[in-house]
């Protein structure tokens, strides 16, 4: 990133990369804690029926609680946030695209605000 | 002259040499365990993000209602998408793991001027991953 006339370090994006760093760390957390006990269930005990499926009728109602669609939304949105960083350096330093970071930087925190956006939109409909 | 001011000065003059940089292989991180584990660490973020796109195909198809969430099920039972989550597992099995063993190194604790074991800084967070994941598979699976 450095080595280009533009990326002068300021401390507008000092404490940009902070705050990108923060939602890393906090989305870091959130997949550590929430993911593999849902992906286990939903990906293979209940689609390998090792455990019974719950019913429509039965996640309907947990959606609609309001805790559980807090919770639903921070497992969506934070887990993104930090795959947008995580990716973004691993395309950086492993693929040497130097030219491509404006690209890469644009499609990973894009595609984390389009994924939160849809979240919400999701579980305030549901 | 800071190291800093060196460099604003390369940066501006119009003339600055090209810095010298020698070429790296693409693969360069196949060569060593540490390397790859890096890399491996660094990939789990796709299974994360995975797992995510997964939740939200799953929320469209709760919101069309009955029959749309009983064929997204049933896609869900294709030997594909079952060796695609298996490996998404394994992928999220080895964040969990990572990001719990590195809380000790990112904060080391100190008693009685003696480091706290590495494993007594790490237990908290798996302790609270066993409780909430605990918690949401009794929440799934509890018949109403």
């Amino acid at each position: 990133m450095t080595g280009k006339s533009t990326a002068k370090p300021s401390t507008t994006k000092a404490s940009n990369e902070a705050f990108l760093w923060l939602l890393f760390s906090a989305g870091g957390v959130v997949a550590a804690v929430l993911i593999p006990m849902q992906l286990f269930l939903f990906g293979l005990a209940f689609p390998l029926g090792w455990l019974p499926q719950p019913s429509y009728e039965h996640l309907m109602a947990l959606a609609h609680s309001p805790w559980v669609r807090l919770y639903l939304f921070v497992m969506c949105s934070l887990p993104l946030f930090h795959w947008a960083h995580r990716f973004r350096f691993t395309l950086y330093d492993g693929l040497q695209v130097k030219h491509l970071n404006e690209v890469i930087f644009a499609f990973c925190y894009g595609g984390a605000l389009l994924g939160t956006v849809l979240a919400a939109y999701l579980l305030w409909s549901i | 002259m800071t190291d800093q001011t060196v460099i604003d000065q390369a940066v501006r003059s119009e003339f600055h040499p090209r810095w010298y940089r020698e070429r790296v292989s693409t693969w360069w991180w196949l060569g060593e365990w540490h390397y790859l584990k890096f890399i491996l660490r660094e990939l789990t973020s796709i299974s994360v993000a995975w797992f995510v796109v997964l939740t939200l195909f799953q929320l469209r198809a709760l919101l069309h209602g009955p029959e749309a969430y009983a064929r997204f099920s049933g896609r869900l039972q294709s030997p594909f998408m079952i060796a695609l989550n298996a490996i998404a597992f394994c992928f999220v099995m080895f964040h969990t793991i990572t990001w719990f063993n590195l809380a000790p190194r990112a904060m080391p604790v100190r008693m009685g001027g003696k480091r706290v074991p590495e494993f007594l800084v790490a237990a908290p967070n798996y302790l609270l991953w066993i409780a909430v994941s605990a918690f949401v598979g009794w929440l799934l699976l509890r018949t109403p």
